[in-house]
């Protein structure tokens, strides 16, 4: 009997012991925000969408490399000899054109690992993170300035420019060995 | 002719003020909801804080479309609703809004209030059962044990008061308590009447199936009860009978235990308008505590809840009214 009471007393007690907790929780200050209005700030290294700085590129496809889950694609061509591709802005010198650089983001895994290795610092990671898209190949960025027709001129150009290079040898030696019989072959 | 027209004006206001106070208390409910777990809920809709969120819920949902299940029984299914709602509707005619208006001047009034709520209980079990849904049937048993057990109480404790009034009329019971806060009826015989009052106030929680006593639409166990195969209107039509029976409920305890339109001050800001806000202001408190503890209590087990309805509020109850019976005659 007296457990009964002491029962009831305590349900009521508990009562008013939860109904106080909220009402002071109904004047604490929300912990959400307003999100497309109010964002809060990334930490200083957070990792988010990459970014390639292609001026600084100098094509050596560390970051490549370095990709865990392939989602960097880099193709380059040799510079010709008689084109001048400047130098970088932490002082490489330029040898190779980048005709492609493209990054899957959606395949992206946001590891950073590519960061690290570029002797150039030209790829980093950036604080934006709100790029969806409704079309998945839309995830696929472009950063060379070459479109791809301009690319393939490229590479035809250097073939060219190789063929040419190796009709000179092959007739070169063929010069040298009219001039000189008993040498080499 | 004249008689109708007065009908008509006189069973439009209620209707209205549902309406009205339905909206206004949906944007509460949310807002409380939110900011008790430290959110924000609503923001956009309107402007200010979200205010316009409710009427954009209501247009949708009049706008949807109303589908009815194939094996249901269709006469019922579309019967369910409008009788819930006119149930806890027609029970508005006898709450006396202020000293001059109630709809209806019952000499019956509470007894009339009691039956016709229990109609409610009725179009649950036809919501349910025409549903021909186990979820919706599971909801409605649960919701018509709840009710029918917890009116026993409910009936108890306003007999108690109906004992200390001498009346059934609502308004006659209000002029009783007329003179300031301590003339009203909480603060006699202590502290049988304010043991009255909790048996009331818990019971009533029941009977509108709020929290902890929500079992009957637990959306964890039951989707959600006796409404998951509503739609549209119909669906909304629950959802306006039960914060139209919120305040209903909230309304009889202003009324029984706390002076319906009577000012607390006495004469001072007294009068058939201040009545109004009097009765509406005590109705939206308890409303308010209703929500407030729908954020802080778990749901109760079945056998809990039975526990708690014929075990302590009944027994209770009983001694309550043999004391204050015995105290009213004695004095």
């Amino acid at each position: 009997m007296i457990q009964y009471f002491k029962n009831i007393f305590i349900a009521i007690w508990t009562i008013l012991v939860g109904l106080k907790l909220t009402f002071k929780h109904l004047f604490v200050r929300a912990v959400t925000i307003q999100y497309p209005d109010v964002k809060l700030k990334l930490p200083e290294r957070a990792r988010n969408r990459l970014y390639v700085n292609i001026d600084d590129c100098i094509g050596c496809r560390q970051c490549e490399m370095a990709c865990p889950v392939d989602c960097i694609t880099i193709e380059t061509v040799k510079a010709l000899p008689n084109e001048d591709l400047g130098v970088t802005s932490t002082g490489n010198k330029k040898r190779l054109w980048v005709t492609r650089f493209d990054i899957d983001v959606s395949k992206c895994c946001y590891c950073g690992l590519c960061v690290y290795p570029c002797p150039t610092e030209c790829i980093y990671m950036t604080d934006v993170y709100e790029f969806s898209e409704y079309n998945r190949h839309n995830l696929i960025y472009h950063f060379s300035n070459f479109t791809p027709e301009e690319a393939e001129l490229k590479k035809k150009q250097v073939e060219e420019f190789e063929l040419e290079q190796k009709m000179k040898k092959a007739q070169k030696p063929a010069e040298a060995s009219v001039n000189n019989p008993g040498a080499g072959s | 002719m004249q008689d109708f027209l007065n009908m008509l004006i006189a069973s439009v206001i209620p209707l209205l003020f549902i309406l009205v106070y339905a909206v206004v208390i949906l944007w509460v409910e949310i807002k409380v909801a939110s900011h008790v777990q430290d959110r924000l809920g609503y923001m956009y809709t309107g402007g200010f804080h979200g205010w316009a969120q409710p009427i954009a819920d209501l247009l949708k949902l009049l706008t949807k479309e109303h589908i009815t299940p194939v094996n249901s029984d269709k006469v019922l299914f579309t019967l369910a609703p409008v009788i819930v709602f006119a149930s806890s509707y027609a029970a508005y005619a006898a709450l006396p809004f202020t000293s001059t208006f109630v709809a209806a001047n019952l000499n019956v009034g509470v007894f009339y209030i009691i039956a016709i709520t229990s109609f409610v209980v009725i179009g649950i079990l036809m919501a349910g059962w025409s549903s021909n849904n186990k979820y919706s049937m599971l909801g409605a048993m649960r919701s018509v044990a709840q009710i029918v057990s917890y009116e026993v109480p409910t009936a108890l404790s306003i007999l108690t008061v109906i004992v200390v009034a001498g009346t059934l009329n609502l308004q006659e019971i209000c002029q009783m308590q007329k003179g300031g806060l301590f003339n009203w009826f909480i603060f006699k015989y202590p502290p049988f009447m304010f043991i009255t009052f909790l048996i009331y106030f818990t019971a009533s929680l029941a009977e509108v199936n709020r929290t902890p006593f929500d079992i009957p639409e637990a959306e964890s166990e039951l989707v959600a009860g006796y409404h998951t195969e509503y739609t549209g209107m119909k669906f909304a039509m629950f959802y306006l009978a039960e914060y139209a029976n919120m305040f209903l409920v909230s309304g009889i305890s202003a009324i029984l235990f706390f002076g319906g339109w009577n000012s607390p001050f006495g004469d001072f800001m007294s009068g058939p308008a201040w009545g109004v806000f009097w009765f509406v202001l005590k109705g939206l408190f308890f409303v308010f505590l209703q929500i407030m503890l729908r954020w802080t209590l778990p749901r109760l087990r079945v056998d809990q809840l039975m526990y708690v309805s014929w075990k302590v509020l009944t027994p209770i109850s009983f001694v309550n009214i043999l004391i204050v019976g015995l105290w009213a005659l004695l004095k």
